[in-house]
C-alpha cells in the first residue's frame, strides 16, 4: 500500500519542485523586477505558503461557487429581482460600485498577474497567479450582477468611458495605478496587505451589508461568494509583509514607509465608500465612524501591535482619521452633492428620518455643522434653486479628491498644503498626501489632474461642467443631478405601482 | 401540452452597456462573454509611469510589435469568461481525479515494466518543468498583454499549465509509489542530462523574450504545439502497444485540454494574422525561428523516447505545425 504524503510535503513537491535555478539565462534577466525596490531576500525558502491550494482543488471549489452564483443570477433576471431593493436611490451606491471599484479588481487581475511573473520564489508566484485569476472572476461576476441594473436604470451604461475620464473616478484610478507602477514588493504590500488585510472590511462590509440591507440579491450573492477568495487574500497580504519584515532588518524602514503611504491612500479612497453607507443607503447598516472604529481602530491597531515585534509602528497620521471621522463623509457628500450634475449617479438632501439617523449618529458634530447646510441646501432645492457648482474645484495632487476637507483641529477651515517639485507648485489636501508626494515628488507631478486637463483643452475641448458632462456621455438630469423628479425616479414609482397589482411571477 | 407561465414583463431602458453597444454596432442583446471583456481594459489617462519600466504606460500597445485597430478583436472562440472555465475545468478535474483513483485502486502501474517506466521518468516526467516555464510565460501574456480578451484567457492559460504541470508531478508520485525519488530524478535530468539541455536553454531563452505576442507565438503555438503532440499523442500511442495504456488515463486532461486551448491560440493568430501584411509578416518570422529552434530542441529527447526516430518524428510534428499555421494564414518554409 502506498504511503501518503504530508500534505505539505505534497504541496511542496507541486509548487516550488517544479521551480530551477537558470543557467543559460541568468536569474536577474529571467527576473528583472523584484530587487530595485531594496528589499533583501535572503532566502525564498522561507516563504510560508499562505494557502495550500493546488490546481485540481482550485477547480473544484471554484466551480462549486460558480455554479451557485450563476444560478442565482438568474433566477434574479428572471424575476425581476431589480424591483426587491429598497429604493431606487440605493442604485447610486451600485453604480459607484462599477464606476469606481469593479475596474480596480480588473487593474487587481492584471496588477497580479505582473507580481505573479516578477518574484522569483515559485510560492509567492503561484500565490499572486491565484489572486490574479480570482480578481478576474470579482471583476466578471460584478459586471454579470450589474449588468441587469443596466438595463433598467440610467448611469451605469457608459462607466467603461468614464472610467479613464470622469473626475471623481481618478480617485480610485490613481490609486490603484500608484500600487502597479510600483514595484512587485511595494503593490503586494499596498493591495495585499495595506488595502484586502487592513481596510478590507471597510469596503466589503458596507458593500455586501449594505446591499442585503437593501434587498439586493444580485450584489450580496457575488459578495458572499467572493468572501472566500478575499480570505485567501488576506492570508496573503500577512504572510507578504512578514516574510519581508523576517527576511533582513533593512527592510523594516522600506516596508514602514509603504505602510504609511498605502494606510493614507486606503484611507482617502474609504472617505468614498463612508459616504456611501452614510448617505446612499436607504437602509443604514452602520455610521462610518462606528465602522472606522470596529474596523480600524481596533481590528486595524490591533494588528499593527501585533507587527511591533518587527518594529512597525502604527502608520503616520492614523490620529489625523480619527480626529475626522465624525465630519468625512457630510463634507464628502457635500461635495458630490454640488458636483451631482457631472457624476452618473444621483445625489439628494437626505430626508427627516435620514438626518434624525445622522444626528444620532454624529451627534453635536453633525447638529452644530453639517445638519444646518443640508437643511439650507433642502431650502433652496424647494424653492426651485437645487444648487450645483458650476465651476471646477481645485484636486490634491495624489488623491486627487477636490480640496475641501477640514484642518484636523478645525473644521471650519479647509486644508491644503502646498508642494513644490520641478519647479512647480501644486496642492495637497493633508499632511498624509503631502508627506506622499514629498517622498516621490519625481512620480506625483505626473499625475492627471482632470480640472487641470479640462483648462487646457484635454478633455474634447469641453469649456464648462456641462461640456465637461456631454463629453464623459453624461445626459444631463437622466444619468446625472437630482434624485427626486429623475427618470429612475419616475420609472421606479410606476414599477412599484404596477407590482402592487400583480405579484412579480404571477403564474 | 405546454405550460403556459406567465411573468411580469417590464421593457428594459437598454439591452447593454454603451461599448458593449459600439462593438455590436447597435444596441443588441450581448453574451456574458462579450460584456466580460470587451472595454475592460483601460486605454488612457494613465497617471504615472511604472517604475519597473520608465519606456512604457501601463497597458501600453507598444509592448508588441503586432498592431491592431481594436484588441479587443483577440476574441476567444471558447468565450470563456472565468465562470464557463472553471466550471468546464471543473468538470474536467472531476473525471481525471476518478482515473487518477482508478488507477491507484486497481495498482495499474504494477503492469509498466521497467524499461518503460524509466522512459516515462527521463522522456515525459521533466516536461512538468517546461508546463512550469509555459505558466510563467502565460503570466507574462496576462501582465503585459493588450486588451482584456487576450490577457484575461492567458491568465486562464496560465493557470491551466500549472494544472498540467501539476497532474503530471501527480503522476509521477504515483508511478513512484507516493515517494519523491522519480520527481527528483526527472528534476535532475531537466538540469542536467546532455538530451534535456537543448530544451532547457530553449525554455529559458523564452523567459526572457520581452515582446508578448511572440512570447504567444513561441510557447503557445510553436513550444506546446509540439511537446502536446509528441508526449501525449506519438508517445502515449507507443506506450499503449508496449502495455503502458494506464498513462493515457493519467494524461487524459492533457489531450482534451490541448485539442480545447489549441481553438484559442489559433483564433489570436488567425485573427492577428488577417489585420495586416505587417502582422502577418511577424507572426511568420517568429514562427519560422521559434520553430526551428524547438524542433532541434526536442529532437534529442524524442530520439531517445523513439529509439532513434526523433528527427523523422519532428519533422512530421513541424509539418503538421506548419500546415496548421496555413490554415491561419502563415506561410512558414523550411
Amino acid at each position: 500500500m502506498a504511503k501518503k504524503l504530508g500534505l505539505k510535503e505534497r504541496y511542496a513537491l507541486l509548487t516550488r519542485g517544479l521551480d530551477w535555478e537558470t543557467t543559460y539565462q541568468p536569474m536577474d534577466a529571467v527576473f528583472p523586477y523584484d530587487s530595485y525596490e531594496g528589499i533583501k531576500i535572503k532566502d525564498w525558502d522561507g516563504w510560508a505558503d499562505p494557502f495550500r491550494l493546488t490546481m485540481d482543488a482550485y477547480w473544484k471549489y471554484q466551480s462549486e461557487k460558480e455554479r451557485k452564483l450563476y444560478a442565482i443570477l438568474d433566477a434574479f433576471q428572471q424575476n425581476n429581482g431589480q424591483l426587491n431593493i429598497s429604493d431606487a436611490r440605493y442604485l447610486s451606491a451600485v453604480k459607484l460600485w462599477l464606476q469606481g471599484i469593479t475596474p480596480l479588481e480588473y487593474a487587481a487581475h492584471r496588477g497580479f498577474a505582473h507580481a505573479g511573473r516578477a518574484f522569483r520564489g515559485a510560492g509567492a508566484r503561484i500565490a499572486c497567479q491565484m489572486q490574479s485569476i480570482d480578481e478576474l472572476r470579482h471583476a466578471q461576476t460584478q459586471l454579470h450582477a450589474f449588468s441587469h441594473y443596466n438595463k433598467f436604470f440610467n448611469g451605469f451604461h457608459g462607466f467603461a468611458h468614464m472610467r479613464d475620464r470622469a473626475w471623481y473616478l481618478s480617485i480610485p484610478k490613481s490609486f490603484f495605478e500608484d500600487a502597479m507602477t510600483a514595484g512587485p514588493f511595494e503593490f503586494v504590500t499596498s493591495i495585499s496587505f495595506a488595502f484586502e488585510y487592513v481596510l478590507t472590511n471597510l469596503l466589503f462590509m458596507p458593500f455586501v451589508s449594505g446591499a442585503a440591507y437593501n434587498g439586493d440579491m444580485a450584489t450580496t450573492t457575488f459578495g458572499f461568494s467572493a468572501q472566500s477568495d478575499e480570505s485567501r487574500h488576506m492570508t496573503l497580504g500577512l504572510e507578504v509583509v512578514k516574510f519581508m519584515l523576517q527576511q533582513h532588518e533593512d527592510n523594516v524602514p522600506i516596508v514602514q514607509g509603504w505602510l504609511d503611504k498605502w494606510f493614507w491612500r486606503g484611507y482617502r479612497l474609504l472617505g468614498l465608500v463612508g459616504t456611501m453607507m452614510d448617505y446612499m443607503l436607504p437602509k443604514k447598516v452602520m455610521s462610518w465612524a462606528e465602522a472606522w472604529g470596529i474596523y480600524w481602530e481596533e481590528n486595524g491597531t490591533a494588528l499593527f501591535h501585533d507587527l511591533g515585534r518587527y518594529g512597525i509602528r502604527l502608520p503616520k497620521h492614523h490620529e489625523v482619521a480619527a480626529k475626522e471621522k465624525q465630519r468625512l463623509t457630510h463634507e464628502m457628500w457635500t461635495v458630490l452633492y454640488q458636483y451631482g450634475n457631472a457624476l452618473s449617479l444621483h445625489t439628494w438632501v437626505p430626508d427627516d428620518e435620514e438626518i434624525a439617523w445622522l444626528s444620532e449618529k454624529y451627534g453635536a458634530t453633525f447638529d452644530t455643522l453639517y445638519k444646518p447646510r443640508l437643511l439650507f441646501l433642502r431650502a433652496a432645492e424647494q424653492r426651485g434653486e437645487r444648487y450645483y457648482n458650476n465651476r471646477l474645484p481645485m484636486v490634491c495632487q495624489v488623491c486627487q479628491i477636490p480640496i475641501f476637507y477640514t484642518e484636523p483641529d478645525d473644521p471650519l477651515t479647509q486644508c491644503v498644503r502646498i508642494v513644490e517639485a520641478a519647479a512647480t507648485r501644486h496642492h495637497c489636501c493633508s499632511d498624509g498626501c503631502a508627506d506622499i508626494f514629498n517622498h516621490e515628488p519625481m512620480k506625483y507631478v505626473q499625475a492627471l489632474i482632470p480640472p487641470q486637463q479640462i483648462y487646457r483643452g484635454e478633455a474634447g475641448g469641453a469649456r464648462d461642467i456641462f461640456e465637461y458632462a456631454a463629453w464623459l456621455h453624461l445626459e444631463r438630469d437622466v444619468d446625472t443631478g437630482e434624485y427626486r423628479g429623475s427618470p429612475d425616479q419616475k420609472n421606479w414609482d410606476a414599477w412599484q405601482e404596477a407590482h402592487k397589482t400583480k405579484p412579480a411571477n404571477a403564474a | 401540452m405546454s405550460i403556459d407561465l406567465k411573468t411580469t414583463h417590464i421593457e428594459p431602458l437598454r439591452r447593454t452597456f454603451d461599448h458593449i453597444a459600439d462593438k455590436l454596432g447597435g444596441d443588441k442583446p450581448a453574451t456574458r462573454y462579450q460584456e466580460a471583456v470587451w472595454g475592460l481594459q483601460p486605454t488612457l489617462n494613465f497617471h504615472y509611469r511604472p517604475t519597473w519600466d520608465q519606456s512604457h504606460t501601463l497597458y501600453d500597445p507598444r509592448r508588441t510589435a503586432i498592431v491592431m485597430k481594436d484588441f479587443d478583436d483577440l476574441v476567444d472562440p471558447r468565450q470563456y469568461y472565468y465562470g464557463t472555465w472553471t466550471i468546464q475545468r471543473g468538470r474536467q478535474q472531476d473525471s481525471q481525479e476518478k482515473n487518477f483513483e482508478f488507477v491507484e485502486k486497481r495498482g495499474l502501474l504494477t503492469a509498466l515494466d521497467a524499461q518503460w517506466r524509466d522512459r516515462i521518468t527521463r522522456f515525459v516526467l521533466p516536461m512538468r518543468h517546461v508546463a512550469w516555464a509555459a505558466n510563467t510565460n502565460n503570466s507574462y501574456i496576462c501582465a503585459y498583454g493588450h486588451g482584456a480578451p487576450v490577457a484575461s484567457a492567458a491568465g486562464m492559460h496560465m493557470m491551466d499549465e500549472l494544472g498540467v504541470a501539476q497532474y503530471l508531478s501527480r503522476a509521477g508520485l504515483m508511478l513512484g509509489d507516493n515517494e519523491p525519488a522519480l520527481l527528483d530524478a526527472a528534476k535532475a535530468a531537466w538540469m542536467s542530462d546532455v538530451m534535456w539541455q537543448p530544451m532547457r536553454r530553449l525554455v529559458e531563452n523564452s523567459m526572457v523574450t520581452r515582446d508578448w505576442f511572440e512570447l504567444f507565438v513561441a510557447q503557445n503555438l510553436v513550444i506546446d504545439g509540439l511537446v502536446h503532440p509528441l508526449v501525449f499523442e506519438r508517445f502515449d500511442a507507443r506506450l499503449i502497444q508496449h502495455g503502458g495504456a494506464v498513462f493515457s488515463m493519467l494524461s487524459e486532461f492533457m489531450v482534451d485540454w490541448y485539442a480545447e486551448s489549441s481553438r484559442w491560440v489559433d483564433a489570436v493568430i488567425k485573427t492577428a494574422a488577417a489585420e495586416s501584411p505587417a502582422n502577418r509578416a511577424l507572426l511568420e518570422g517568429w514562427t519560422t525561428h521559434w520553430l526551428a529552434e524547438a524542433g532541434a530542441a526536442l529532437t534529442p529527447l524524442a530520439d531517445y523516447a523513439f529509439d532513434g526516430e526523433g528527427a523523422t518524428l519532428l519533422a512530421e510534428l513541424s509539418a503538421a505545425l506548419r500546415a496548421r499555421v496555413a490554415r491561419l494564414g502563415l506561410t512558414i518554409t523550411g
